[in-house]
């Protein structure tokens, strides 16, 4: 069972500790979480979304750099991932949109309305 | 050294723009900050040596996704106005939810961190790899993901216009009528 004293040791070559990376990331992921749960606007908790898959990528690109990076699987993860959310966005956009013409402003309370 | 300074720079603006953007009141300025943060995960890219990955955040997401959400803000708010927010024990619970989340997962990544191995510096991926790669069907090659993701577009090409299309007055009449 290694400790944290091990991990110092080992990461003393490395330019940037991989721990560095997904303390950001993490950081990213959570003030994502916090904006979905407290905006009322759909707009801002898209935004928030946005946040989110961010730090998702960083993790596919850094897990992929530092344990195998001889391969590229994980680079292709955030690739693809970032063409969906450019899907997802425009898709989103379009349903804020309709929303705003039917009743005026982008609160997500209004999507209740919506169904029939 | 340099690569250190760089990433506490880029670690850093991530973490205030992230949380100035989850709590600023005005939308642009959201937005704004969301920019800032998308870029400095493209320096992030930049950092890891995937050229590639960074280019297609910078234009796609910076470039693209960004200016739907500016022009959709623009479409759907009036400039100015505060948002409103959930307020009372609702934001002290997502706080406290963020938070408990935050520490538990910075807890887990702390004492796994061991495990994981030393960066070691392989050769930049070059651009005749990526495209083997992208356009093959073999092992660790990913024209199936390739061509779907085309497909996936289409889609949501289609769907976006037909959800955003401005509906004629006689269904309109009945949807007000509903209400």
């Amino acid at each position: 069972m290694n400790t944290m004293g091990d991990f110092w040791v080992v990461n003393a070559g490395a330019a940037v500790p991989v721990v560095a990376y997904q303390l950001v990331s993490l950081i990213l992921f959570f003030a994502g979480i916090y904006g979905f749960l407290t905006r009322r606007n759909i707009m801002m908790m898209l935004i928030s979304v946005e946040l989110i898959l961010n730090a998702a990528d960083i993790n596919f690109a850094v897990f992929n750099r530092y344990l195998y990076p001889g391969q590229m699987d994980g680079m292709f993860f955030a690739l693809f991932t970032i063409a969906i959310a450019a899907c997802e966005t425009a898709v989103a956009i379009a349903i804020i949109i309709n929303v705003y013409r039917n009743f005026g402003n982008a609160d997500v309370d209004n999507l209740k309305k919506m169904k029939g | 050294m340099t690569e250190q300074i760089i990433f506490y720079m880029l670690a850093i603006a991530i973490t205030v723009f992230s949380i100035m953007a989850v709590t600023s009141k005005l939308i642009v300025r959201s937005a704004t900050y969301l920019l800032f943060v998308l870029l400095a995960t493209a320096g992030l890219y930049m950092l890891l040596d995937y050229y590639f990955l960074f280019a297609v955040q910078v234009s796609v997401y910076a470039g693209g996704i960004m200016v739907l959400f500016i022009m959709a803000i623009f479409l759907t708010h009036r400039p100015g106005t505060e948002v409103r927010t959930k307020h009372g024990w609702r934001i002290g619970l997502s706080v406290l939810l963020s938070l408990a989340g935050l520490l538990l997962c910075g807890d887990i990544i702390l004492h796994n961190a061991v495990r994981l191995y030393q960066f070691t510096d392989a050769e930049t991926i070059t651009m005749q790899e990526m495209g083997t790669a992208m356009l093959g069907s073999g092992k660790n090659q990913y024209l199936l993901s390739f061509e779907m993701m085309s497909v996936l577009l289409l889609a949501c090409i289609v769907g976006a216009i037909l959800i955003a299309r401005k509906t004629n007055g006689s269904e309109k009449e009945t949807k007000e009528t509903d209400q």
